[in-house]
């Protein structure tokens, strides 16, 4: 990434420890696609708040009542595969999701969570970690806890890390007066 | 080293050698924005502080998936898009031109060697013109409307060279769903597809479109065809460009390499509720249905159209089932309405409908109840995708489509 070094840190999307105070999973199973996050029809909607209102509707329908700040989405492989719309991220923002932990991501998923403030976590046994777990998150040593147990998560990639530290994409953009391109 | 078409493509821009995982800063040829996806790029745009479009005429602007406005929801954000259009100096197609994938192609806004981002994730399309493109979420497309550049890790290629002649009534969506089928919903996650192979050279631009734009439904960044003398005569009159050599060398470093012979390939159907779920269609015949579709991005064209025709001859649709066709754009509306087509449809019980994106999205109109099950050519058949969570859709060819459609079931158009 180019201009990475010019780019203030000015806030980390996550603190490690404890997502939230109660934060709890909610844990969804393989090819968790966007139709399922948000339905096509609320796509008119892009205000997060709104967008929360209608997440998983059709697919888990007491996640949106109940939702809480902090919470973490647990996913098996290739989560939110499917729409670029970030209407996805958006509607978990909007429910004060900040981390989904998964086995695996599908691509514009990844990086719309980045961009939009989520943090997608690669935890290879995601699988294994309960609905209603109880988590915190080590980013910097590399594991999560959920429900005492320990899990190796993956780094997340180097040139994607200026974002987050920016605070998201908007954030960092707001900060680059030009962008030197076909730089490596 | 030898290189891909993709990390060539890369090379060209920035005019040095990238390669697969490099991540890189490059410019963009062209940004396509839509009725779902743009107002939020746009707001991001601000946002980031942008004030001026970096390249107005860079950026492609249509409305497709909720029109003519079906609530005044969507109306709002059509009057929002049209105004950034007016203030910015960017040509909007509006709602007139249909489906954006297939307008961006037709309108020659992605050529050979170009790199094309769009707010949708079925822009891989335009790979079948020789182009690098791939979807982007609205934030992304904010910093490109902004910076006119975008940050992209190269991805590796996975080849997939075809062989063999297709059997009649089996064309390039049964060979897609069957590449599907074999790759996974997950197996091309960031990486390229590339088409090759002798059916390829001998595939026209619709096939090539429709094998380029589900290269999504395997997770993959991107589709792509090298350029050939099927893709220069198409871009004749689209594009001033001269025609030149772009294609995978030889000694290049592929993730994968697959090979697929289609001789004895049979239509396929993928079942409910993901798109990898490919299987030939005698284990799904005599399947109840309620709706057929035909029509979007990946099976709206004239030669979809022509091949469901064709299957109809002079048969009728049954009334058990709704079918709704829907050409992807104005160009394909006026080649079907020239050849007779929309009339055939129209007389054998079909409700044709003006150029979008229709029930694809499951956002507009088409919708299906509880319990009902639709038949459609489009690319997803995600639970709730076409209407009601308790629904079920199912993807096939336009054949198949055709000959379901008139059978009033599930049926194999080599039979019907």
């Amino acid at each position: 990434m180019a201009a990475k070094k010019n780019v203030p840190v000015k806030k980390v999307v996550v603190a490690d420890g404890p997502v939230a105070k109660n934060a709890r999973t909610w844990k969804f199973g393989d090819n968790i696609d966007t139709d399922a996050i948000i339905p096509g029809r609320f796509l008119i909607l892009n205000n997060p708040d709104e967008l929360a209102k209608h997440a998983f509707e059709g697919t888990r329908d007491e996640y949106a009542k109940k939702v809480q700040e902090g919470d973490v989405i647990v996913g098996g492989r290739n989560f939110g595969c499917g729409s670029s719309r970030e209407h996805a991220p958006l509607a978990l923002v909007g429910g004060g999701v900040k981390v989904v932990v998964a086995q695996s991501f599908a691509r514009i998923f990844f990086r719309n969570s980045v961009n939009v403030g989520v943090l997608p976590v690669v935890c290879p046994d995601a699988d294994k970690i309960e609905d209603g777990a109880k988590i915190a998150l080590n980013v910097r040593d590399g594991y999560l806890e959920a429900d005492g147990k320990k899990y190796a998560i993956e780094p997340v990639p180097e040139f994607m890390q200026g974002i987050i530290d920016a605070g998201g994409l908007v954030e960092y953009a707001k900060t680059l007066k030009e962008m030197p391109v076909c730089t490596k | 080293m030898g290189a891909t078409i993709v990390e060539k493509i890369f090379s060209r821009k920035c005019g040095s050698d990238i390669r697969a995982g490099d991540v890189v800063m490059a410019p963009l040829d062209g940004m396509m924005i839509h009725d779902i996806t743009g107002p939020l790029a746009i707001q991001k745009f601000y946002e980031m502080g942008g004030k001026k479009v970096c390249d107005p005429k860079a950026v492609i602007m249509l409305f497709d998936h909720q029109i003519p406005a079906d609530s005044i929801e969507a109306a709002n954000n059509h009057v929002y898009m049209r105004k950034f259009a007016a203030e910015q100096g960017i040509h909007n197609y509006d709602i007139n031109e249909g489906v954006c994938h297939q307008v961006t192609i037709e309108k020659g806004r992605a050529a050979p060697g170009e790199i094309v981002v769009g707010a949708d994730s079925h822009t891989c399309m335009y790979g079948a013109t020789g182009a690098f493109a791939t979807g982007i979420g609205s934030t992304d497309m904010g910093f490109a409307l902004k910076f006119g550049a975008l940050y992209f890790k190269v991805p590796e290629t996975i080849r997939a060279d075809v062989s063999g002649k297709f059997q009649k009534r089996v064309g390039a969506k049964d060979l897609i769903l069957a590449i599907a089928a074999d790759i996974g919903a997950d197996g091309a996650t960031y990486k390229a597809i590339e088409f090759t192979g002798k059916t390829i050279r001998k595939l026209d631009m619709a096939g090539r479109m429709t094998l380029c734009n589900m290269a999504i439904e395997m997770g993959g960044k991107a589709g792509i065809v090298a350029p050939d003398k099927v893709t220069w005569e198409y871009m004749k009159g689209r594009r001033k460009m001269k025609p030149f050599a772009l294609d995978s060398d030889p000694g290049a470093t592929f993730a994968e390499t697959k090979s697929y012979d289609v001789t004895d390939l049979e239509p396929q159907v993928a079942v409910p509720h993901n798109v990898d779920t490919g299987i030939p269609v005698g284990k799904v015949e005599g399947t109840h249905i309620d709706q057929v579709f035909i029509g979007s991005c990946t099976n709206g064209r004239f030669e979809d159209l022509a091949e469901a025709a064709s299957v109809l001859g002079k048969k009728r649709f049954s009334p058990k089932v709704r079918t709704i066709i829907i050409p992807a754009s104005r160009d394909e509306y006026l080649k079907a309405l020239s050849a007779g087509l929309i009339e055939k449809f129209v007389k054998a019980g079909a409700l044709v409908e003006a150029p979008c994106c229709g029930p694809c999205m499951g956002g507009a109109f088409g919708l299906i109840a509880p319990g009902e099950v639709s038949l459609a050519t489009s690319n997803r058949n995600f639970k709730g995708r076409q209407g009601s969570t308790d629904g079920k859709v199912y993807l096939c060819s336009p054949a198949t489509a055709a000959a379901s459609a008139i059978m009033g079931v599930i049926a194999d158009p080599r039979e019907v």
